[in-house]
């Protein structure tokens, strides 16, 4: 079944649980030797020597069967039981009640309710006889898992249907007969449809002196079995017609209709509804209900009313079995927020004609349990007939489009077998089959009848050109750069709370509050779209650090959401997020990683400037990185305040790229450079300058006066302390001198040496002494 | 002199045998070779011979000449080889003394494992497509043949920005997109985050990951879409795993199917992670519903289509025994650091 389309989820036996509980005779029954309130029984469970079992059950008499869990037996529950002494008396067992066999009075509507279950007349009554086959406890239970488009499976019979033409079978489906009644319907029903785009079809039957009571055993079992609490015959028959038929079915008490009428119509805005489960409905235009003249009494589709159900003083029944709008039955019970077994099926879109069959067998069932006498007619209104789509039947086309070869009558056979007609070029589909409307549906039924596994695998031909994107191939490398870098990847939600802009301490007019907001979020810690990446990371630092992980270097490319206003979509930009804490974290650290990215991104020329005005970081611990006045980064130390807001006693630093900008700027193309063939000549020097001078200025400095013969100059000391005046420090640079034409002598090396010392000279900064 | 000669040849062979070092070696050398040496001393003496002595003992002194030097090259090799295994021995460190530990990172799991995905569909000849997570509920639901109220919708609880904007609830709609901008051949994946109103827990989060494939072509079947996933799962877990199609239910597929994939731990005996059934359902998928390629801009006459989806946190679950969904966006360093 799995393999043709209806998935089973599993199957499972009544009763597995309980072991060796067998039918028991009571031969016997005295007082307790020793106690006023229990009994000792004699009981024979079909073995030569009776047995002898203590019980404190009062409804016992002698002559009585019973359920009778032997020495080393399993009840429900999964408690076990053994023989053991009851005040001085030895007990061989346990007399159980229907508890203690997983079951309740609905199942067994004579049993007495704190008591021993005392077999009934509709058991089997063989001492010694499993109780599982003695009262019926042995169905096995199959879970099929139906898909949305087949609303015709949640039946037996529409099972039954693809059982039949999975194993080959033939389809026996069942033809409900009436002997016939008396009276005329109309004599006690009026029907009108004030909706009828909301109801297509209202069929209206009518039973008198129905004698409520609970239905026999079989009705019962297999109720039980489907997972339905069996209640009295009549409702038990609507909910068997609903699970053999897959058609929803309602039985009203005809005393609570006022006027004897149906009204099928919209609700009006505030009135109200108890339904059958004893809650208060507040209704409105566009849910349909069930009215009589003056009130309504069913929510169309989804629950009868309070007073709708069927009682044990009822005397003459409307069975409604109808056909209402499934987009309809949805959205009431969404908004209702009840979803019911009918409702479950409405919202589906089900045939209307399968209405006329259902009530037929539901009038069937009282004639067959003889509960009541049956009025002759039927109220059927709005009848919207369904008509079967026809579909040209083009085997050819099956076969090349699923990939198979089978022959147009095998197909033929196959579409027969579940139901539809094929003559000469055409199919025509089942009502019931309301979702095969094009060829490629009818594939399907081929495909899945024939076997998914019979279909030949073919590999796919011709040349393609699969490759990444340039934007792809650059995300790839730039992944691999923060890797080495020794930064690990994070994946965070893309969406956050609003109020991680305090957290961040972005001020309340800043633009990046103007955030994408979910209509209907889960929580507000997930109601708006991010627009900047930066708490996602902090967030995940932060909860790094609760663990007590020493230290963390982190990265996400992540997307930002910017919002373009309702007719536009946002803009998703990428950023390149990076937040570290620990020992071996820092400025310099978090700066080195910026300028490798910038060097394999191959952006050489840019400026880095203090960036005192972005509110999360440190203002004096803060730079950006700009490209023609443009930001392409920011890095730096987190503000202590948001250090704080964040609950992390620890600095962090953080940097944030902006990835759409990066790949703009990028540039890929390497060109080989021959290798220096002269040897280069390296110079140390210090100088000392005040503590505010930027490294960076002295570089330039030295860089532009060296001339052509610096190949590079690179800071390999910061010296601040005792052996220098207070206030200014001392920093020390090697400078790396070559030419490409000849090897250079000491004259050229000094001679740019002292045009870099004159340079800085002039503007007071010296050779350290 | 012939004595002379041998006695020098002997006694330098007795040197050499008891020398232990370089230095002995060369002091050897010098005394009988060098240019005040015992061999020298009698190559000196060798005017004073007749002539026809001459190159006879000439002869001879060169040959005690060359034995020597072959002797001590012949040592000074030894010696070598003894002074290079005692430096060797000397040397010797505690190899058990710990690595530096070296800062690696490391690559989130979804990541390691949709790398792996898109390499092996890239060797298929497929590209990577992309589309928008804000999308329109056309592209979403509509053009997917998910009209407004379809059960269909039921079953993915939508976060919606407006009416008709909302968080994609699949990457279904990333099919509609490459359809309206590229003619067929179409060969696509299009990997990315969806996201669905679930209750985080072990199994669900309201943000995951699928990737969506299409494929478009003339002449497209459903082998075609067998034959690709049977070598995407072979790819993926190895060349004797299988896949098993199952008849299911989507709106915008037609055949669809959910497929399987041979348990890759017991092989398809059935363990506790295919539950006993040797089968893992990884993807879904069929032929693309006419009414999509339509609305795709696409002649569904003369084209044909299959597509598939894949969750990308089930597939990395299954791959390192990850039980807990939500270790994937705690993003604890102590979970990454085992990838």
């Amino acid at each position: 079944m799995t393999m043709s389309g209806s998935k089973v989820e599993g199957f499972k036996q009544e009763g597995e649980q309980l072991s060796n509980i067998v039918v028991g005779k009571i031969l016997e029954i005295e007082k307790h030797l020793n106690s006023d309130n229990l009994w000792t029984c004699q009981v024979d469970v079909g073995l030569p020597e009776t047995v002898q079992i203590v019980t404190g059950a009062q409804n016992l008499t002698s002559g009585d069967f019973v359920p009778v869990a032997l020495d080393n037996s399993v009840v429900f529950g999964g408690k076990t039981i053994v023989k053991g002494k009851l005040r001085d008396v030895d007990s061989e067992g346990m007399l159980c009640s229907l508890s203690e066999l997983g079951l309740t009075l609905h199942d067994f509507p004579y049993a007495t309710e704190n008591g021993i279950f005392v077999l009934g007349d509709d058991c089997e009554k063989t001492t010694g006889e499993d109780i599982r086959t003695a009262i019926g406890l042995n169905d096995t239970i199959t879970e099929f898992e139906i898909t949305s488009n087949r609303p015709d499976c949640l039946s037996v019979v529409g099972l039954a249907r693809e059982a039949a033409a999975s194993f080959g079978e033939t389809l026996q489906p069942p033809t409900p007969t009436l002997k016939g009644g008396t009276g005329n319907v109309e004599e006690y029903l009026k029907v009108a449809i004030n909706d009828p785009e909301k109801c297509y079809r209202y069929i209206g039957a009518v039973v008198t002196d129905v004698k409520i009571e609970p239905s026999p055993r079989w009705l019962r079992e297999r109720l039980r079995a489907s997972g339905v609490r069996p209640i009295n015959n009549i409702v038990d028959i609507t909910n068997y017609v609903m699970l053999e038929y897959g058609q929803p079915m309602h039985a009203f008490d005809i005393r609570y209709l006022d006027n004897n009428e149906v009204n099928v119509r919209c609700a009006t805005n505030g009135e109200k509804i108890v339904t059958l489960d004893g809650i208060e409905r507040l209704l409105d235009v566009d849910m349909l209900v069930i009215a009589d003249a003056n009130k309504p009494v069913a929510v169309a589709g989804v629950m009868g009313g309070e007073y709708s159900g069927v009682m044990d003083e009822t005397n003459t029944i409307v069975f409604e079995s109808a056909c209402f709008n499934g987009s309809s039955v949805r959205s009431t019970a969404k908004k209702l927020g009840m979803r019911t077994e009918s409702s479950a099926r409405f919202e589906k879109e089900l045939d209307p004609n399968g209405c006329l069959n259902s009530i037929y067998r539901a009038l069937a069932l009282v004639e067959e349990l003889n509960v009541g006498n049956i009025v002759n007619g039927l109220v059927d209104c709005n009848y919207n007939q369904r008509k079967p789509r026809v579909i040209p039947f083009n085997w050819k086309w099956v076969n090349k489009f699923v990939g198979i070869d089978v022959s147009a009558e095998k197909q033929k056979e196959i579409l027969e077998r579940i139901g539809f007609t094929v003559n000469n070029d055409a199919i025509t589909v089942p009502t019931f089959r309301n979702d095969v409307e094009h060829l490629a549906d009818i594939s399907e039924e081929i495909a899945r009848f024939f076997g998914y596994e019979n279909i030949p695998n073919c590999p796919l031909a011709g040349i393609a050109n699969g490759k990444l994107s340039d934007r792809q191939q650059f995300e790839k490398i730039m992944n691999g750069v923060l890797l080495a870098c020794g930064l690990s990847e994070i994946q965070t939600y893309s969406f956050t709370s609003a109020k991680c802009f305090d957290k961040i301490c972005l001020p309340a007019e800043s633009e990046m509050r103007q955030c994408i907001c979910i209509s209907n979020p889960m929580g507000e810690d997930t109601g708006v779209m991010r627009t900047t990446c930066l708490p996602s990371m902090l967030e995940v630092i932060a909860r790094n650090y609760k663990h007590r992980n020493p230290e963390a270097m982190l990265y996400e490319i992540a997307t930002e959401y910017v919002s373009k206003g309702s007719e536009t979509l946002p803009l998703e930009n990428q950023k390149i997020v990076i937040g570290m804490y620990g020992e071996e974290s820092g400025y310099t650290l978090i700066k080195g990683i910026i300028e490798e990215i910038l060097n394999v991104a191959g952006i050489a020329a840019y400026e880095i400037e203090v960036c005192n005005n972005n509110p999360a970081y440190h203002p004096g611990r803060c730079a950006a990185i700009t490209i023609d006045g443009e930001y392409l980064a920011v890095l730096g130390e987190i503000h202590p305040q948001v250090q704080l807001n964040y609950e992390i006693n620890t600095k962090i630093y953080a940097a944030e790229i902006d990835f759409e900008m990066l790949f703009k700027l990028k540039n890929l193309k390497r060109t080989y450079k021959p290798l220096p063939k002269y040897p280069a000549v390296d110079r140390d020097l210090s100088f000392t300058c005040e503590k505010g001078i930027p490294v960076l200025r002295l570089q330039n400095l030295i860089a532009h006066a060296a001339g052509p013969l610096l190949e590079s100059i690179s800071l390999f000391d910061i010296y601040e302390g005792s052996q220098i005046a207070d206030g200014t420090k001392s920093l020390a640079f090697t400078m790396r001198l070559r030419s490409p034409e000849r090897t250079l002598t000491d004259r050229d090396a000094d001679e740019a040496v002292s045009n870099a010392v004159d340079a800085l000279n002039k503007i007071g900064i010296t050779l350290r002494a | 002199m012939r004595e002379q000669l041998e006695l020098i040849q002997k006694s330098a062979e007795d040197e050499l045998k008891r020398a232990e070092s370089q230095t002995d070696i060369e002091a050897t050398r010098i005394k009988y070779l060098g240019k005040k040496g015992e061999l020298t001393a009698v190559l000196k003496r060798m005017g004073s011979l007749s002539a026809e002595d001459r190159p006879i003992f000439g002869q001879l002194a060169n040959e005690v000449r060359s034995d020597i030097e072959n002797q001590i090259a012949k040592k000074v090799e030894s010696i070598k080889a003894v002074e290079m295994a005692a430096r060797l021995q000397s040397e010797a460190i505690d190899i058990t003394v710990p690595g530096i530990k070296q800062r690696i990172g490391h690559k989130h799991p979804l990541s390691i494992v949709l790398d792996e995905v898109k390499d092996i569909f890239l060797g298929l000849g497929f590209c990577i497509a992309t589309g928008p997570e804000i999308e329109w509920d056309y592209y979403n639901f509509e053009a997917l043949n998910i009209p407004k109220n379809h059960p269909a919708r039921d079953t993915q609880d939508t976060f919606y920005i407006t009416e008709n904007m909302l968080l994609r609830t699949q990457t279904s709609p990333v099919q509609i997109r490459v359809m309206e901008k590229q003619a067929p051949p179409i060969r696509i994946i299009a990997p990315g985050r969806v996201y669905r109103s679930d209750a985080v827990d072990a199994t669900h989060s309201p943000l995951f990951h699928q990737i969506e494939g299409l494929v478009v072509d003339k002449g497209i079947t459903m082998g075609h879409l067998k034959g690709c996933l049977d070598a995407f799962a072979k790819c993926l877990y190895g060349e004797d795993t299988k896949i098993r199609l199952r008849p299911h239910h989507f709106p915008f597929t037609e055949p669809s199917c959910e497929i399987d994939v041979s348990c890759f731990r017991c092989g398809g005996k059935g363990c506790a992670m295919c539950k006993g059934e040797g089968w893992i359902e990884i993807l879904g998928g069929g032929m693309v519903h006419p009414k999509v390629l339509k609305t795709g801009g696409i002649d569904p006459d003369e084209y044909s289509g299959f597509a598939f989806g894949v969750g990308l946190e089930r597939l990395v679950m299954f791959r390192f025994s990850i039980d807990d969904l939500r270790l994937f966006y705690e993003n604890d360093l102590r979970f990454l650091s085992q990838f």
